[in-house]
């Protein structure tokens, strides 16, 4: 079980550059709105033709510029999972699932069909017409037909993106349960980093169009090397860098750091927000700031901060725990082994 | 009462009624998908059959068709198909009068139709054939049907392009609209009066008709 994608794109706003490779696994296309991932998703189904470059799926040659090949999207055997679903609304529930189904006698799709209702809980509704049953039951028949298709290869388009977050949840846990019982590769376009987490084994992502090679979903949260990266996994506060040997200097933020993992090509420093806390001062990596603003969120207090160079901080603490006050002077703190230092560019 | 015009007109408007449906759809189709600039004129010229005084439709399709004009005696020549003065001439006129009405009507629904389904069959392994007829065509159902109706509806309509193109012949080219001109120039008031009544009458079934699918339709939605 393999995928290769190389394949470059030119688009209205930009050019798509995408390069990753696979091995039977779950792997996250993650990156902001419009950055290309979808049609990057649309490339490798044969739905949009790249300019130049070459997809291999199962050492099957899909697309290959170079040699002419083309095969059409029909001949891929790639099941996507469009955004909406792009369940035909003149069909029902079943009808749509059968229309999945690629040869057999109408007996037989119907059989095939019914086991596939019961497994993803569509009983009830597989009379209904799409417009009549709820986007989680939707999104149930999409994958219904998708799974009854028997692809090598499955493209999740935000599948999760247009439902409420508790059937958001539950349509999650069904779609790692089919994905475990399924085997082959999986694609997932997300630009919601939690679910990536929660489901996927590697992730690439993706920004304005470029891929930066793909590296296993925990080190992208846990390490990430790239600012592009760093941003993309939650890291609220980034600032330019430069290594003065053992120590960090950051303009922005007027002060040098310490970091428990020094690289020479690094040019810029990451401190997520839960990684500051207060400090009496005389601390390593301590720098002074004035509290700016104050945020309360669902669980946490997002306390903005302003340095005495002019930078911007974003620290967060349990409700519990904040008792600033606007004006205040405070001096926060991060331990070395939580400043993470990144790249601007991967050359 | 000779029945020949009902038959004539029944015959008439079914027959450009085909070939306005099978020539709308596949225009509607494929201009849909050409350059904005070539779209807006070829747009303009396969709609003014319906905004032109069907005399003047009538007078171009004499002069192209005409037996002593190049393609008319071409035709004639070649085949020996006359294209005036005939019942076949009447399907040509109302062929190019009625095809505005459902080519717009078809394009407009191609136009609105959500184009990922048509990937999501392709992905799915079906041909392009079903994906257009199954897919393009079920979802378009009810906005195409609209259009055909409306374009029997012209076409049974049809007089000034016809009168010029078929003439009156009776037994040959009368049509109920030329019939019932014809009747009433001639004074005779009372068989006019039966033509307009049994042309209303189907009008109207013609109507219902329509009625009932848009009914159907819009149950279609709500039940599912």
């Amino acid at each position: 079980m393999s995928l290769n994608v190389h394949i470059v794109k030119r688009l209205s706003h930009f050019t798509l550059r995408v390069d990753f490779d696979t091995e039977g696994e779950v792997m996250a296309l993650l990156g902001a709105s419009g950055c290309g991932k979808s049609m990057t998703l649309k490339c490798i189904a044969g739905v949009e033709r790249p300019d130049s470059g070459r997809i291999v799926l199962n050492g099957r040659v899909l697309f290959d510029s170079e040699q002419g090949i083309n095969v059409k999207p029909q001949e891929r055997r790639v099941g996507y999972l469009f955004q909406n679903g792009a369940l035909f609304p003149h069909m029902s529930v079943e009808e749509n699932i059968m229309a999945g189904i690629r040869c057999g006698t109408s007996g037989e799709k119907r059989k095939i069909a019914a086991e596939m209702l019961v497994q993803l809980q569509l009983t009830e509704v597989a009379k209904c017409r799409p417009d009549g049953i709820s986007g989680g039951e939707r999104q149930r028949t999409a994958l219904g037909r998708i799974l009854v298709n028997e692809p090598e290869l499955l493209l999740l388009d935000e599948p999760f993106s247009a439902l409420d977050s508790h059937l958001k949840w539950q349509m999650e846990l069904l779609v790692v349960d089919m994905l475990e019982g399924f085997g082959g590769d999986t694609v997932l376009v997300s630009h919601d980093r939690g679910e990536v987490r929660r489901i996927c084994r590697s992730v690439c992502v993706l920004n304005e169009g470029v891929s930066q090679p793909a590296v296993a979903v925990e080190q992208l949260f846990a390490a990430p090397r790239t600012v592009t990266s760093a941003l993309i996994s939650g890291c609220k506060n980034i600032t330019d860098a430069c290594v003065e040997g053992e120590s960090i200097l950051c303009p922005g933020w007027g002060v040098h750091l310490r970091a428990a993992h020094v690289f020479e090509e690094a040019d810029a420093v990451g401190i997520r927000a839960h990684h500051l806390y207060v400090a009496d001062g005389r601390e390593e990596n301590a720098i002074p700031c004035t509290v700016e603003r104050i945020i309360e969120d669902v669980f946490s207090t997002v306390v903005m901060l302003r340095t005495a160079a002019g930078g911007t901080l974003r620290m967060e603490v349990e409700n519990a725990a904040c008792r600033f006050a606007v004006g205040e002077s405070l001096t926060v703190a991060v331990q070395p082994r939580h400043v993470r230092l990144l790249q601007k560019e991967v050359r | 009462m000779d029945w020949f015009p009902l038959w004539n007109s029944l015959r008439v408007a079914a027959l450009s009624t085909v070939v306005v449906f099978f020539a709308g759809v596949f225009a509607a189709y494929y201009i849909a998908r050409l350059p904005a600039l070539v779209k807006g004129v070829v747009d303009v010229v396969l709609t003014l059959p319906l905004v032109l005084p069907p005399t003047v439709v009538g007078y171009l399709l004499l002069r192209v068709f005409g037996p002593k004009r190049v393609i008319g005696g071409w035709l004639l020549d070649l085949f020996g198909l006359r294209l005036t003065m005939e019942w076949w001439a009447a399907v040509l006129a109302a062929v190019v009068v009625a095809f505005p009405l459902l080519y717009r009507t078809a394009r407009g629904a191609f136009e609105s139709f959500d184009e990922t389904l048509a990937q999501a069959g392709r992905t799915l392994g079906k041909s392009e054939t079903y994906i257009f007829w199954r897919i393009r065509m079920s979802v378009c159902r009810s906005s195409i049907l609209a259009g055909t109706v409306l374009a029997f509806a012209r076409a049974l309509g049809e007089y000034g392009a016809t009168s010029m193109l078929a003439g009156y012949t009776p037994g040959r080219t009368a049509t109920i609209a030329t019939t019932v001109y014809q009747l009433w120039r001639t004074g005779q008031d009372g068989a006019a009066m039966n033509w307009v009544l049994v042309n209303i009458a189907i009008s109207a079934v013609v109507l219902l008709v329509m009625n009932g699918f848009e009914q159907r339709c819009k149950q279609g939605k709500g039940a599912a």
